[in-house]
């Protein structure tokens, strides 16, 4: 049996899974995927910040588009001091592509 | 002369004049002191705006860019890099900004969006010594998010707020090492999930019931003591931990930006500094309304737009068809409610339900919230949890409004009874 808050928004519902990946406490379909997600292979969101030039502002906002396992957390983010953009850049452009190998990908956040 | 004049181009500003637009107001105008609209979004880079209003997880930019995208073909003008230096009864609004110097405007309405600010060191008289290295975590993340500077590589955190974990975790990403978050209170004000993923996942240590202090450093921050407290939040004698840091974020509180309308002479609730309002949002002078973290302090941006699109319809029933008479009725805060929004209701002033926003002043566990009248119970809420870091909700039907007199907020009493029952 495992212990957990939900992260998945801001209600933090305490949910329960079980040896059989059961999952409890629960207030919606996501929070069990969450539940199930998080017991077998965490995964998270990044968000952080590019260099850009040709803007107002030096950094350019980014998000993963897709959770990314835990433990790549911190090897994702040291790819990013090597990431330079240019003006204009659009929401939802590819900031870096396929990281580590994940299939995962760095996007714009806002178009700048 | 404009039909409304929105003053703050942030969540609040956006969607009130969003919302206005779409109830027939033509003649708008969002005057913003920043380079870009948005307010503090920008710099909000982290996720999990918009669940509530569009379904969807979002991050600060993108949740500001919906609204920003929905101004374009509405006719609405933009005025950004604009001061306002004052507001009169009157519905003048005196700007100064580099391409047009000091101008006054005038509308039939104004709708106050201001939002908030931080608290600082000097609100919360930290004893020790003065160094550099002291900040506030939402200017940290601006440094951070927009900037791009890391103001500080070993960092304790004053207060567990939303923005104090947000920023643990960011400069934590940065390459900084987060010592410990701090928190006076035996709870934490911030989310959940926020202490789940900005402060466990980093195996960063909340220390409750614990504050600072004293500041160490000549010229730089060098040295953090935190001590235990008593039940009365007075520091114990023997209990300090010493953090060597370099940097000293506070995220201590927010306190609603009403310089402009304490000036103009408008109502405020001067415990919390929000503004007083009406149920439709309305402040003490007619035809000023406002909306967000100006009024009260929300926990989600999606609860800021919401309020915000209700203030922005009432502000255009106000222009298109004048100021709406009525008995007004008080609400009053009862046992165990911290803060209530709205301050005043006018009965007969529009349809449908009244929504009550509140804040608990300890937690609590299985009560019910009572909201009555004359020592009738009009209406009651049960809840599993409240505590003081969220803001709840109860709505009650129009029809049960007395025609004048008082309405309390009130928690139920331990026995889960009601004295006056």
């Amino acid at each position: 049996m495992t212990e957990l808050i939900c992260i998945v928004c801001p209600m933090g519902c305490r949910l329960s899974i079980d040896d059989s990946m059961n999952v409890t406490g629960n207030s919606c379909k996501r929070g069990e995927a969450y539940g199930r997600q998080e017991v077998i292979d965490p995964k998270r969101i990044i968000t952080s910040t590019v260099r850009i030039e040709g803007s107002a502002f030096r950094r350019c906002p980014v998000k993963t588009d897709r959770p990314i396992q835990k433990h790549l957390v911190f090897e994702a983010m040291k790819l990013l001091d090597g990431v330079k953009l240019v003006s204009p850049v659009n929401a939802g452009d590819f900031a870096l592509k396929n990281i580590l190998k994940t299939e995962v990908n760095f996007v714009v956040t806002k178009s700048m | 002369m404009l039909d409304l004049i929105v003053i703050g181009g942030g969540p609040a500003g956006l969607a009130a004049a969003c919302s206005a637009h779409e109830h027939g107001l033509k003649n708008i105008l969002i005057i913003e002191r920043g380079a870009e609209l948005g307010g503090i979004l920008n710099q909000c880079i982290h996720n999990g705006f918009g669940l509530h209003i569009f379904k969807e997880e979002l991050t600060g930019p993108e949740y500001a860019a919906r609204f920003i995208e929905k101004l374009k073909g509405t006719g609405i003008s933009v005025m950004t890099n604009t001061m306002v230096l004052k507001i009169t009864p009157e519905k003048q609004v005196h700007i100064v900004n580099p391409s047009q110097g000091y101008r006054i405007l005038h509308a039939k309405a104004l709708l106050l969006a201001m939002g908030c600010r931080e608290r600082t060191r000097g609100a919360l008289c930290i004893p020790g010594e003065r160094p550099a290295g002291i900040l506030t975590a939402g200017a940290a993340q601006r440094y951070v998010n927009i900037e791009g500077f890391l103001p500080g590589k070993r960092v304790v955190i004053l207060g567990s707020g939303d923005i104090g974990l947000i920023m643990a975790r960011r400069m934590t990403l940065e390459g900084a090492k987060v010592l410990a978050c701090v928190e006076i209170m035996p709870y934490s004000s911030g989310l959940n999930r926020n202490i789940v993923q900005c402060l466990r996942d980093f195996d960063i240590p909340l220390y409750l019931s614990h504050t600072v202090t004293d500041i160490k450093g000549r010229r730089r921050l060098e040295r953090v003591i935190i001590s235990k407290v008593d039940k009365e939040l007075k520091a114990i004698p023997g209990t300090e931990i010493e953090f060597e840091c370099d940097t000293l974020l506070l995220s201590v509180g927010l306190i609603p930006e009403n310089e402009l309308s304490a000036e103009a002479g408008i109502e405020i609730d001067w415990k919390t500094n929000g503004l007083i309002v009406y149920d439709n949002m309305e402040t003490s002078v007619p035809g000023i309304f406002a909306a967000g973290n100006v009024v009260h302090v929300h926990d989600l941006a999606d609860f800021v737009t919401e309020e915000s699109m209700r203030a922005g319809a009432c502000a255009a029933e106000y222009v298109q068809n004048g100021e709406r008479a009525g008995e007004t009725v008080k609400t009053v805060k009862g046992f165990g409610i911290g803060s209530l929004v709205p301050h005043k209701i006018r009965k007969e002033a529009s349809k449908g339900k009244i929504e009550f926003y509140f804040r608990v002043n300890e937690s609590f566990k299985n009560r019910s919230v009572i909201i009555e009248s004359n020592n009738f119970t009009l209406a009651r809420f049960k809840r599993k949890v409240m505590v003081p870091g969220e803001m709840e909700r109860v709505t009650l039907d129009r029809a049960c409004i007395p025609e004048s007199g008082e309405i309390t907020v009130k928690i139920e009493n331990e026995d889960g009874g009601n004295e006056n029952d």
